[in-house]
């Protein structure tokens, strides 16, 4: 088969990941910029009066401001690419998994190709993020498809219910809305 | 000035406030002020002030006072900014400067003597910094910093004095989440 042959369905719809979020009563987006999600999600979330954008300078601090909040019932999402993820596994361990807290996060995946899943990918970047967080323990989906939006909202309010983490893979960037 | 004493004087300041405090400064904290909102799992070293930032964007309306060390800070020095850029009116950043990772070996830390917190967070785009090195001056001014929209830092040089056990047991525990929980609920 070639490789515009498997390409998968359409890529996921920026709006329908908004959407979910506001489902999830997510009004706290905070965010480190991120190629894969920039055009889909942060623009249009930075112009919509709902979300209270945070903008912070590294992605660990992202990790405590949704956990802190979670004590308020103040639901949060953290946005970022998968090398702040891989900067943040100390406190994603520490606050997400040690101490069960509802950190969600929405994860764009930085040289993913589009024909392939994320273990297939020949970027090792890619590749080793499912791994670790089955590794980690940490709950995730992908979101690299229409239809694979649905997901969002019943994940989140899973893992406020629960308290625990819940990772969203962004394997294409989102249609912006 | 000795950090017991430092403890002592907030005290008597602090009121229905959110305390988010770290390492002995916390284990201080939680014998000469125990309360049931104290925050005291943070997780991960240097991540209190983001944990304060979490909380005073969550309750705007609620002081929220962080006990970070210098050590801790230093690991973290971006989070000023993004308090800073968040516009935390009601967050106090408290460094209790002692110069050295205390509970880790007491090794010096990096810039002992010559980083300038205060500077630093007026740099960033603080409301206000001060530093104190005498127990009498911070005494003289805790109230009006406190009554002065932050984000703010305070600066003190301290030394040991009383220390009390390090209780990480408790720090680690559901026991002292579940504490907060209840109470940040209730109010």
């Amino acid at each position: 088969m070639s490789e515009k042959e498997a390409r998968p369905r359409n890529p996921p719809e920026g709006a329908k990941i908004l959407e979910a979020l506001k489902r999830a009563s997510v009004r706290f987006v905070v965010a480190v910029p991120d190629a894969v999600t920039s055009e889909g999600l942060l623009w249009p979330i930075c112009r919509d009066p709902y979300f209270r954008l945070v903008r912070v300078c590294k992605e660990d601090e992202g990790i405590s401001i949704c956990a802190a909040m979670s004590y308020c019932d103040t639901k949060a999402i953290l946005l970022m690419q998968q090398t702040g993820l891989m900067d943040s596994l100390n406190a994603l361990r520490a606050i997400g998994m040690d101490y069960c807290l509802p950190v969600c996060m929405l994860v764009g995946l930085q040289g993913k190709e589009d024909y392939l899943t994320p273990r297939e990918s020949k970027s090792y970047g890619v590749r080793i993020i499912e791994p670790i967080l089955d590794a980690m323990e940490v709950r995730y989906d992908l979101i690299e498809s229409s239809g694979d939006e649905n997901l969002v909202c019943d994940r989140i309010a899973a893992a406020y219910r629960e308290s625990v983490p819940q990772c969203f893979l962004i394997g294409r960037p989102p249609l912006p809305p | 000035m000795r950090r017991d004493h430092a403890l002592e004087t907030l005290k008597l300041h602090v009121k229905d406030d959110i305390v988010v405090a770290v390492y002995q400064a916390c284990f201080d904290w939680l014998e000469i002020c125990p309360r049931d909102l104290n925050y005291v799992s943070t997780g991960a070293m240097g991540q209190a002030v983001s944990h304060g930032m979490g909380l005073a964007l969550a309750r705007p309306n609620r002081r929220v006072l962080v006990f970070d060390g210098d050590g801790s800070i230093l690991m973290n020095l971006g989070a000023l900014v993004s308090v800073a850029e968040a516009g935390c009116k009601n967050l106090y950043h408290f460094i209790f400067s002692n110069g050295e990772y205390e509970v880790n070996g007491r090794h010096p830390v990096p810039g002992k003597g010559v980083v300038d917190f205060a500077a630093i967070a007026l740099a960033t785009g603080y409301a206000h910094a001060s530093r104190f090195k005498t127990l009498n001056t911070f005494k003289d001014s805790i109230g009006a910093i406190l009554a002065t929209p932050g984000p703010a830092m305070i600066v003190l040089d301290v030394t040991p004095g009383e220390t009390f056990r390090r209780n990480y047991e408790y720090i680690h525990s559901a026991e002292a989440r579940e504490k907060f929980r209840s109470a940040i609920r209730k109010r």
